[in-house]
């Protein structure tokens, strides 16, 4: 087990130092100007150039990138000129935000997705497996901004029953003390039930958004997954010795059908994080991926390399808990690594 | 089951979820909501300080009002009914009181102003101010010398409350430059402080800081969510402001932006899109207001380098193909000024903008177009900036299907915010829609930077007409010398030869819109188009 980890791990460093000259030259590739765009309405050329030297984008490209790999030794990763506030504040600030936003979203997608997974398989062809069809369906076939704006329009505008869309808490709330950076369990460590409920309610609508997005695939995978194992022969054999029916599909079928299921969810979880910008924007939640985004626009280099330094380093993290979890759930793929 | 009960039986449960959680705290904050105001906008500041490097125009906004200038410019109500300021009076705000004699101008600074942390303001913290903003490059240093503003050498700090800038050339606009953002006044002693040798000016630490004196101190700032201001109960340079406190919140969503207002949630939503403002004047719940952007206007602009665009009678016949109530209607919903249609490019008076002569006439457009020697129209490439596309987009689209009349073929070119200012100062693009505005609203400081020879960014057509330029030149120099004759003739003859030469087509003046509650009184429109807070106030 620890050889096996010692090898994942030493498989990251040449990703990362990929990632980390790929990064520095597709930022670099891309059109635009960030000295003319940061120069102000009125700059003339001078100015511009002004600009230049003191982003230190007039320097040749490989002196920039030792600079850039310097600064990454120490931690720096230099400062969005969107906000003025240092990459990794703004990333150590925003990363909590998307977090705890794609947490709650893929845990109210599981709870949904699995059990309905599970039994479109068990009753194949029965109400309930098309009631799973037409919700995956529809999960990805309604764009999550469309969704979200429906959401706003029915549920705050026309219902009044969600709180105003104006980011993670009301603007009357102050911030809980930062303990994990995910307000509602903020809010609860210091006992503060109306900041946690007012956080509660905000986190909602942009949760049940990107879940009705993230259901699709989820609930797909865990009934494909069900069908090839139950119509294995173990299950029969299972059956056939009169074990409960229960027992049968959550200890014996589910059991096997999950490797698929994590391994989505590996998935799900890293392409909502970085992708969950849209939802970002429509309830100004001020996460990673609008950051991002927004840097792109302005081909602000900085946040955009250490955003996608950071969704690499999360995705090499993630993936490796997903390969340590495939040996706590199958033995096999322990023996065979 | 089929999708929409599934839709509602997924929304019955959500709103299971979220209901009850709605409204008891919104009353437990009834009191302070009175007090303080809820400010809506796309965009939050990336910088507290005017002379930061790349500082956005919220940014302009923070600094306006957590700094005083020497002087500022009087409000005024127009025919309308909606206020204003008033570019023709200059009024007090860190200066009691001002002297003009032929060589320069001495300010005498009230005595009882202090900076937020208590020590009081001196002159020589106007001075230092001011040495920086000539200094640091940049913007600023740009804004200073569009008054003639020039170097540390101008500024003279005589005793701690008496200050004297001194003329570097007779320039009309040195007065009225003073009172824009740029010559904000610092704490010195506070700056120096937190100043290091790589940033001498000390420029890190007001980016995130506020070292002034003015009527709001920033208590917390949430980059790109969120920016508290509180009241200084302690501002002398003007009558205290009826808020206490300003909370500034980034929605993205302009949708969400219009429902938060729409639901009275937000007090005041800045710059809204033309539609959503014509529908929210229409539906009438919420008071909305609309100004022209002074001294602004989107155009049709054409590089008098790059043929055909060197043929005037080409560009006059892009001009009666333009389809001007059109793009009034359907991009601008009737929320603009036209600067079209008006029965001679010679002015009769000195309104500016004003509209040019031009209106859509496809028939002469094509008889012009066929004595340039292009019966059969030409091929070209139309550019607009894709960070305005709200408004680039469907003029380009409109634009382009009307010269398809004239035989012309545009092809579209969307460029990203980020390169178009590139773009123009490369002048590359041969056909382009824009927008320009001045802060100094005065003919011939739009002439200068968008017309005159010198070749500004802003002049994107590369037009150098030695006839026009001596106009400019020769109003630039009436006005600092107050001949208000020659001034007036010059001003007249540089619109008139602009237009009828038409490398510029002027489309319609802008209109800042704003929405906010019924009971939000004193909004003012404000030359830099961002919100002044000090003058709000928030009924019951």
């Amino acid at each position: 087990m620890l050889r096996a980890l010692a090898r994942r791990l030493a498989t990251i460093a040449p990703t990362l130092v990929g990632v980390v000259i790929v990064t520095f030259l597709l930022t670099r590739v891309l059109p635009g100007d960030p000295a003319a765009y940061f120069a102000g309405p009125t700059a003339d050329q001078a100015s511009i150039e002004q600009i230049r030297a003191s982003l230190g984008l007039d320097r040749p490209l490989p002196v920039q990138f030792l600079a850039y790999v310097k600064d990454l030794a120490t931690g720096n990763l230099g400062s969005a000129l969107s906000t003025g506030q240092p990459v990794l504040t703004e990333l150590a600030a925003r990363l909590p935000a998307s977090a705890e936003l794609t947490l709650t979203a893929l845990l109210l997608a599981m709870a949904i997705a699995i059990p309905l997974g599970i039994l479109a398989a068990v009753k194949e062809g029965s109400l309930i497996d098309h009631v799973c069809r037409v919700v995956t369906t529809a999960g990805v076939s309604l764009p999550v901004f469309f969704t979200g704006l429906l959401f706003v329009y029915v549920f705050y505008y026309q219902l009044g029953w969600a709180p105003a869309p104006v980011g993670r808490l009301d603007v009357f709330f102050t911030e809980p003390a930062k303990v994990t950076g995910f307000f509602t369990i903020d809010a609860l460590i210091a006992g503060d039930l109306e900041t946690f409920r007012a956080a509660a309610a905000q986190l909602v609508l942009p949760a049940a958004t990107l879940a009705l997005f993230a259901l699709a695939p989820i609930a797909r995978m865990t009934r494909a997954a069900m069908l090839s194992v139950l119509s294995s022969e173990f299950i029969r054999t299972a059956r056939a010795s009169g074990l409960r029916p229960g027992t049968v599909i959550v200890a014996y079928a589910f059991r096997n059908a999950m490797l698929p299921v994590v391994t989505t969810l590996g998935m799900v979880f890293s392409f909502l994080l970085g992708a969950n910008v849209l939802v970002e924007k429509v309830f100004a939640w001020p996460g990673v991926g609008s950051f991002a985004v927004e840097a792109l626009i302005q081909s602000d280099y900085a946040p955009v390399q250490g955003f996608v330094l950071a969704m690499a380093l999360l995705y090499v993290a993630l993936n490796l808990l997903i390969d340590l979890a495939y040996g706590l759930i199958d033995p096999r793929v322990r023996l065979e690594s | 089951m089929d999708r929409r009960a599934f839709l509602s039986s997924a929304s019955a449960m959500l709103g299971a979820g979220v209901v009850g959680s709605g409204l008891p705290w919104a009353q437990a904050f009834a009191q302070s909501r009175q007090d303080t105001l809820l400010l809506i906008s796309e965009n939050g500041p990336n910088n507290l300080d005017i002379h930061g490097v790349g500082t956005n125009r919220p940014g302009y906004e923070a600094s306006w009002n957590c700094y005083d200038r020497l002087i500022t410019y009087g409000l005024k109500t127009l025919p309308d009914g909606s206020r204003s300021y008033d570019k023709d009076v200059i009024a007090p705000e860190l200066a009691e009181s001002w002297t003009v004699d032929a060589t320069g101008v001495t300010f005498k600074l009230r005595k009882d102003a202090t900076f937020h942390d208590g020590t009081p303001v001196t002159a020589a913290d106007v001075k230092w101010s001011f040495d920086r903003a000539v200094s640091v490059g940049g913007f600023p240093t740009v804004q200073m010398a569009a008054g003639s503003l020039l170097k540390p050498e101008q500024f003279e700090a005589v005793d701690d409350h008496t200050f004297r800038v001194t003329f570097a050339r007779p320039d009309a606009l040195t007065i009225p430059d003073l009172a824009v953002i740029v010559p904000a006044v610092f704490n010195s002693a506070l700056v120096k402080k937190n100043a290091t040798e790589k940033d001498p000016w000390g420029l890190e630490f007001t980016k995130n800081n506020v070292a002034g004196g003015g009527a709001f101190k920033v208590a917390k700032w949430t980059p790109g969510t969120e920016v508290v201001y509180a009241r200084n109960d302690d501002w002398k340079c003007g009558p205290l402001p009826a808020l206490k406190r300003v909370i500034w919140r980034t929605i993205p969503s302009s949708g969400n932006r219009r429902a938060l207002v729409e639901r009275g949630d937000a007090d005041v939503s800045f710059d809204l899109p033309a539609k959503d403002f014509a529908e929210m004047k229409k539906a009438g719940k919420v008071a909305v207001a609309s100004t022209p952007i002074s001294n602004g206007m989107w155009s049709i602009e054409m590089n008098v380098t790059k043929p055909p665009f060197d043929n005037p009678k080409v560009r006059q016949a892009i001009a009666y193909a333009v389809p001007y109530q059109k793009i009034m209607d359907a991009v601008l919903f009737g929320e603009a000024t036209p600067l079209f249609g008006a029965a001679s490019n010679t002015p009769d008076d000195l309104t500016w903008p004003r509209p040019t002569a031009y209106a859509t006439d496809v028939a002469k457009a094509k008889a012009l177009l066929a004595e340039a020697g292009f019966p059969e129209g030409f091929e070209t490439r139309l550019s607009f900036d894709l960070g305005q596309g709200i408004v680039g987009e469907p003029l380009a689209v409109l634009l382009q299907e009307s010269l398809a009349q004239i035989g012309i073929k545009a092809a579209l070119d969307k460029v990203p915010g980020a390169n178009w200012r590139g773009e123009m100062a490369k002048k590359s693009m041969p056909f382009i829609i824009n927008f320009f505005s001045g802060w100094l609203d005065y003919p011939e400081y739009f002439f200068f930077w968008a017309y005159h020879g010198q070749n500004a960014v802003f002049n994107t057509m590369a037009y150098k007409n030695p006839a026009l330029d001596k106009e400019v030149d020769a109003a630039r120099a009436a006005a600092a010398s107050g001949d208000a004759a020659t001034y007036a003739a010059s001003v007249k003859k540089m619109i008139a030869i602009a237009y009828d030469d038409a490398p510029r087509i002027p489309l319609f003046q802008p209109h800042l819109n704003v929405a906010m509650q019924k009971a939000i009184g004193g909004y003012a429109y404000w030359f830099h188009r961002q919100l002044d807070y000090r003058t709000l106030t928030k009924g019951a």
